[in-house]
């Protein structure tokens, strides 16, 4: 017990550091650009012990849960060998983790928003919603098949920018055919899809994927996967919108 | 007693976000695999530690850092407007551009994801990626994304050609870069936009894309986490040359005869 808690010391320890910037930004630019008092000064503090103390819990059960899991979930299909299996496990917990993100059903939403408005659907908000799903669902989808490329890549090892950049071509050229108002929320998607919890899983699960594979080397092949997952929602939005 | 509700809400929050993916992992744990996982009691502790820091976290950020950062960005991206009758010029807004630069750099280095994965670089490549130095090249690449993505806002000009411009200029690298850095450098983008960086960076786009005439929220508003999901591609493959060039500066002169 006193060894975990002398972990979790070090990790506030950290945290301090790390959060160090955004307090030192903040208070120059309250005190010397805007001349103003902080408001709630007391609610700050004790929210400011919050996010110290929740950042140094993350980051201990990071690498004493999240990463050994991510690791033996890796092993465990290497065991196994079965092809279907892994590729059925990359598409669920890309489909999984994405569908149900608060950030993707904001953005959702606003897309429909936006659509109705340009007068490409109706406004109306049953119309709307049916829109927000049906995009959310794709959304999802098309990160579950990124990871299951990723997976697919990393077991035949194949070079990461040639995929990467023919999806940046694919983005471009879909651009090309894409109303103004659509390409902005587009291209912000891709940033948000991929929360807090999959990234630690998705680079445990990559990198453990190809080192218990021979002929994979751990840097080469085991990163990548958010790249995908963030590459595929743009590519799938600007799609749907075209479709839709 | 409102701080306890508050957590319990949050905590409630993360559990309901993260129950897919328990969801997924528990029916492959018993459906598929069927073997007993080494460390169990570790990794759900584990676990559980990592949904109560997150809940923390988040339940912090909105008390300490969120109605802050958010008022601030509606005071700052404000503060000229009321005077400016003639037509906006960019220069009118380089406080905002220092603003966002700032709180890029330093939301980037508070993202737990990035966090995640810095620390797997470094025990994946044996030490020769240094975690900080990883973060804070991601975090000086969103830096720049957020402040020329507030440029742009300002000046109205379409984001697609910043994006497809970056693109071109991250496959010319693509040819320089050595090829173990670039799994982690394409992943850098994605990972860096997250908890933290979003609602702030929202927050400062929102503020400018409404306070400046001729400017939508709902269209110019976005763009800012494309920004910042590009740049630090851009900035880790920088990195990595500048860190090879020195590596090799050091370990003077190669081996001859090998």
């Amino acid at each position: 017990m006193t060894a975990i808690l002398r972990a979790i010391v070090g990790r506030v320890v950290d945290a301090l550091r790390d959060l160090t910037p955004i307090v030192l930004v903040i208070a120059f630019f309250q005190i010397v650009v805007l001349q103003q008092p902080f408001p709630n000064l007391g609610d700050t503090l004790v929210g400011l012990v919050c996010v110290l103390l929740g950042l140094a819990l993350f980051i201990h059960g990071l690498e004493s849960g999240l990463f050994p899991l991510g690791e033996a979930i890796a092993q465990a299909f290497t065991r196994k060998s079965s092809l279907v299996a892994l590729l059925s496990f990359a598409f669920c917990l890309g489909f999984g983790t994405t569908v149900a993100e608060p950030a993707l059903i904001a953005i959702a939403a606003k897309a429909a928003e936006v659509v109705a408005l340009a007068g490409h659907i109706e406004n109306d908000v049953s119309v709307r919603d049916a829109y927000a799903l049906n995009l959310r669902l794709v959304v999802a989808a098309s990160v579950g098949t990124a990871v299951v490329i990723g997976v697919i890549r990393i077991l035949k090892g194949w070079p990461i920018h040639v995929m990467i950049i023919s999806g940046y071509l694919i983005v471009t050229a879909l651009t090309f055919f894409s109303p103004p108002e659509i390409i902005g929320i587009a291209y912000d998607s891709g940033g948000v899809t991929t929360s807090t919890i999959t990234v630690p899983l998705l680079t445990a699960l990559g990198v453990g994927l190809a080192t218990s594979i021979k002929g994979r080397n751990p840097m080469l092949d085991g990163f990548g996967l958010i790249a995908f997952a963030c590459l595929a929602p743009i590519i799938f939005i600007l799609a749907y919108n075209m479709v839709a | 007693m409102q701080f306890l509700v508050d957590l319990a809400v949050s905590f409630g929050a993360t559990l309901r976000d993260v129950a897919p993916i328990i969801l997924v992992l528990v029916v492959f744990q018993v459906l598929v695999l069927r073997q007993k996982l080494p460390r169990l009691k570790q990794i759900v502790s584990g676990f559980v530690l990592v949904l109560i820091g997150l809940s923390l976290f988040l339940v912090g950020l909105n008390e300490a850092l969120f109605p802050i950062g958010e008022t601030m960005a509606a005071q700052l991206t404000a503060s000229n407007i009321a005077t400016t009758v003639h037509e906006v010029v960019w220069t009118d807004y380089l406080v905002v551009y220092a603003f966002a630069a700032a709180i890029g750099f330093a939301t980037t280095i508070a993202e737990p994801p990035l966090m995640a994965v810095a620390l797997k670089a470094e025990s994946a490549s044996g030490g020769a990626i240094s975690a900080w130095g990883l973060r804070l090249a991601v975090a000086v690449g969103v830096a720049i994304g957020v402040s020329l993505g507030c440029f742009r806002i300002v000046t109205g000009t379409p984001l697609q050609w910043y994006i497809i411009v970056c693109y071109v200029i991250v496959m010319v690298q693509t040819v320089f870069a050595s090829r173990s850095i670039m799994p982690l450098a394409y992943d850098s983008g994605g990972v860096t936009t997250s908890t933290v960086t979003v609602p702030v960076v929202a927050a400062l786009g929102l503020g400018l894309a409404s306070n400046i005439p001729g400017r939508s929220p709902l269209i110019d508003g976005f763009g800012l986490i494309a920004f910042a999901s590009v740049f630090p591609i851009m900035s880790v493959l920088t990195y990595s040359l500048i860190n090879s060039k020195l590596t090799k500066r050091k370990n003077t002169p190669p081996q001859v005869g090998q």
